[in-house]
């Protein structure tokens, strides 16, 4: 009962946000650099064709009435057409997003299958030869860009030893075809169609940009587990649960441990947010048909609604994850679920 | 006499800090009989919980601990039997135990994992034999308050949690760390009356730390007085009742003590502070702090003087 009211609290508490964020890219789209009337308008226009275009696309309507159309269109979840790929905006961004956010996630699970147990096995022996070793490991994953490591990664793994598949996209196109789009995610999809091959495929495009992604988010989530589990070990209830004899493991997994999933949680919502941004030059590496590639190029020719429509994009996906992460500390942390 | 239960003799507890060896405790003989309630009473930083710690076999890597003897009903007490011992034949509980409970669990699940870790019910009864334990403490509404999280309760609320999830397996030996530190007084009260009352009724010994010489007078059969590592008297509950006191230090512990029992500790009264732990330290610690001090003070080894029996004064010039 609690849980359920909490989570309308936060659906609640989220709408500020969703409002600011339709208003700030609405305000974003008239404040970047250019005329997109002269820019629809083409190459050849004449002032007179510019002004022409530029009632056309209602731009020299009133500020306030534009707002409206815009939050108008919205609604009906027409985000405009991109002038690059001639497609609907909100299409385009829906076919892609998923490959991003796959990407992400599987650079996610393995930072954390990696991670987590490191910072826990350094916690448990500060100062030792683990220790230092975990240090060195996170530092390094963290001090090399990634499409650096990604470009050795394809040259070590795809072009010398010949074990990776080919840095181009999700799925060998040309033994496979692609499974029919149900969640966007190739794994899933893969496997809904019942397709093992294609499947073993599309794991094995996924590997190398996960880990060259993935080596950058293991230095938060290694450090941050080994601060909480050294804090959780060293605490009062700890000692209390060595004072009443109960088993190594049980303090190290149930008491320690449950009570570090907070700080490490918040870290995930960070890192995961800043992975999706970051992912570009992983995607360009691999030539993976993500929405990092599509802004940047949207960015480049001056594709307004392309822009806009990713701007909004992310930012309600980031209002989301926040909106899980929130939920997800109230399920580890029952302070969590009173004081919102 | 019997053998008393808990007996140690010659023990030294050493910290290795960056900043030089801290000499925590020196020289500790004590010996704790079956069913006696034995107080532990001395100023902040004196070594009071250092030496649980060293009983329990919970002291952290920096500790050098060596004991000329330390047997616990017989047996000799050292890491490994400690460790089988712990939460079953000796048990602990602490202060603030607000932060002694383990916050996202609930309170009902710590006691049964007590219980369940050492194995005096089956798993299908151990919710039962956790709500049963928190009867026994006088919780009222015992299955409703099984779930509750320890931020849900107060302070003396959980104070009682801690004491039945410490006497889940029936310990023979309770530490108790200041159990009543930050609780007010009518709580402190019922969860003083709480222990002896249990302690009474099962045999159990229990170790009473405090700040408050009076709180030890009104609940201890003995009480021993520690300062920066030393015990410097040990003496029985009529003496202290009496001010009866002949070391230097106690005697002012016990000035320092209002007579009515219900007051914390107004240690301030005391001139200078403890002396620092780490370097040469004069035979008698407490010499640098005490009026009738004279050079001698600081040769060892002190004499032990003997008021009475069960009274001990480790002092060259007592009162
Ligand atoms: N891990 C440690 N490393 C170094 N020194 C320590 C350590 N633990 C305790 N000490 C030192 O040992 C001495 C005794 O500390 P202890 O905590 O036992 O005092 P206490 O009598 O329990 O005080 P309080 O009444 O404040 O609880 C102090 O001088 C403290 O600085
Ligand atoms: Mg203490």
């Amino acid at each position: 009962m609690t849980m359920l009211i909490t989570i309308l609290r936060r659906l609640l508490s989220a709408i500020p946000s969703v409002l600011g964020v339709i208003v700030v890219t609405f305000l974003l789209a008239r404040a970047l650099p250019g005329d997109p009337a002269a820019f629809y308008a083409g190459a050849s226009a004449t002032p007179e064709s510019i002004a022409e275009v530029r009632s056309q696309l209602g731009l020299d309507r009133p500020l306030l009435l534009q707002f409206a159309d815009y939050v108008g269109d919205l609604l009906h979840g027409d985000l405009g057409h991109s002038v690059s790929s001639g497609q609907a905006v909100l299409s385009d961004l829906l076919t892609r997003l998923p490959a991003s956010v796959e990407l992400t996630l599987a650079a996610l699970v393995f930072a954390l299958v990696v991670g987590m147990p490191l910072g826990v096995w350094a916690a448990t022996r500060p100062g030792s030869f683990v220790d230092h070793a975990c240090r060195l490991l996170v530092t390094l994953g963290a001090a090399f860009p990634t499409f650096f490591t990604a470009l050795v990664f394809v040259y070590a793994f795809y072009y010398r030893l010949d074990i990776a598949p080919e840095p181009l996209g999700r799925l060998n196109e040309i033994y496979f075809v692609a499974p029919p789009q149900v969640t966007g995610f190739m794994l899933i999809d893969t496997l809904l169609a019942g397709d093992m091959e294609a499947f073993r495929s599309a794991f094995g495009h996924l590997v190398l940009p996960s880990i060259s992604l993935g080596l950058f988010a293991l230095a938060p989530i290694a450090r941050v587990t080994r601060a909480a589990m050294l804090e959780a070990l060293g605490s009062d209830y700890c000692r209390t649960a060595r004072a009443m004899g109960l088993s190594g493991r049980h303090i190290l997994f149930t008491t320690a441990l449950r009570n570090a999933t907070l700080p490490i949680l918040n870290v995930l919502g960070m890192v995961f947010s800043f992975l999706l941004g970051a992912n570009v030059l992983i995607e360009k590496v691999f030539a993976w048909p993500g929405i990092g590639a599509y802004a940047v190029n949207a960015v480049i020719s001056s594709d307004y609604a392309a822009v806009q429509g990713f701007v909004l994009m992310m930012a309600l996906l980031f209002i989301f994850l926040n909106l899980v992460v929130d939920l997800m500390a109230s399920i580890a942390d029952p302070r969590v679920r009173y004081d919102v | 006499m019997r053998p008393p239960l808990l007996s140690i003799s010659g023990l030294d507890l050493d910290f290795r800090t960056r900043s030089g060896t801290v000499k925590a405790l020196e020289g500790i003989d004590l010996d704790l009989a079956r069913g006696e309630i034995l107080g532990i009473v001395g100023e902040s930083g004196s070594g009071k919980s250092v030496l649980s710690f060293a009983i329990m076999g919970l002291l952290d890597g920096a500790a050098d601990l060596r004991v000329a003897n330390m047997t616990f009903g017989g047996m000799s007490l050292d890491a490994g039997t400690v460790a089988e011992m712990r939460g079953r034949e000796l048990s602990m509980i602490f202060q603030s135990p607000r932060t002694a409970l383990n916050p996202i669990r609930k309170i009902g699940r710590q006691i049964e994992d007590v219980l369940v870790r050492h194995g005096p019910v089956p798993r299908r009864k151990a919710r039962a034999a956790a709500i049963a334990a928190l009867a026994q403490v006088r919780i009222p509404d015992p299955e409703r308050r099984y779930d509750a999280y320890p931020f849900e309760l107060s302070g003396g609320m959980c104070q009682r949690v801690m004491i039945a999830m410490a006497l889940a397996c029936n310990p023979t030996m309770l530490i108790a760390d200041e159990p009543t530190t930050g609780l007010d007084v009518t709580t402190q009260a019922v969860v003083m009356d709480l222990i002896r009352d249990i302690a009474r009724d099962r045999q159990m010994s229990v170790m009473l730390i405090t700040h408050d010489l009076a709180l030890a007078g009104e609940y201890c059969d003995r009480v021993l007085v520690m300062h920066a590592g030393h015990i410097v008297e040990t003496a029985g509950v009529a003496d202290i009742a009496a001010g009866d006191l002949h070391h230097p230090y106690s005697q002012r512990l016990f000035a320092a003590t209002p007579a009515s029992s219900d007051s914390l500790d107004d240690l301030a009264a005391i001139p200078g502070t403890l002396p620092d732990l780490r370097g040469t330290l004069p035979a008698c610690r407490y010499m640098g702090r005490c009026d009738r001090a004279r050079p001698d003070c600081a040769e060892g080894p002190l004499p032990c003087h003997r008021p009475s029996a069960d009274h001990t004064v480790l002092c060259r010039y007592p009162l």
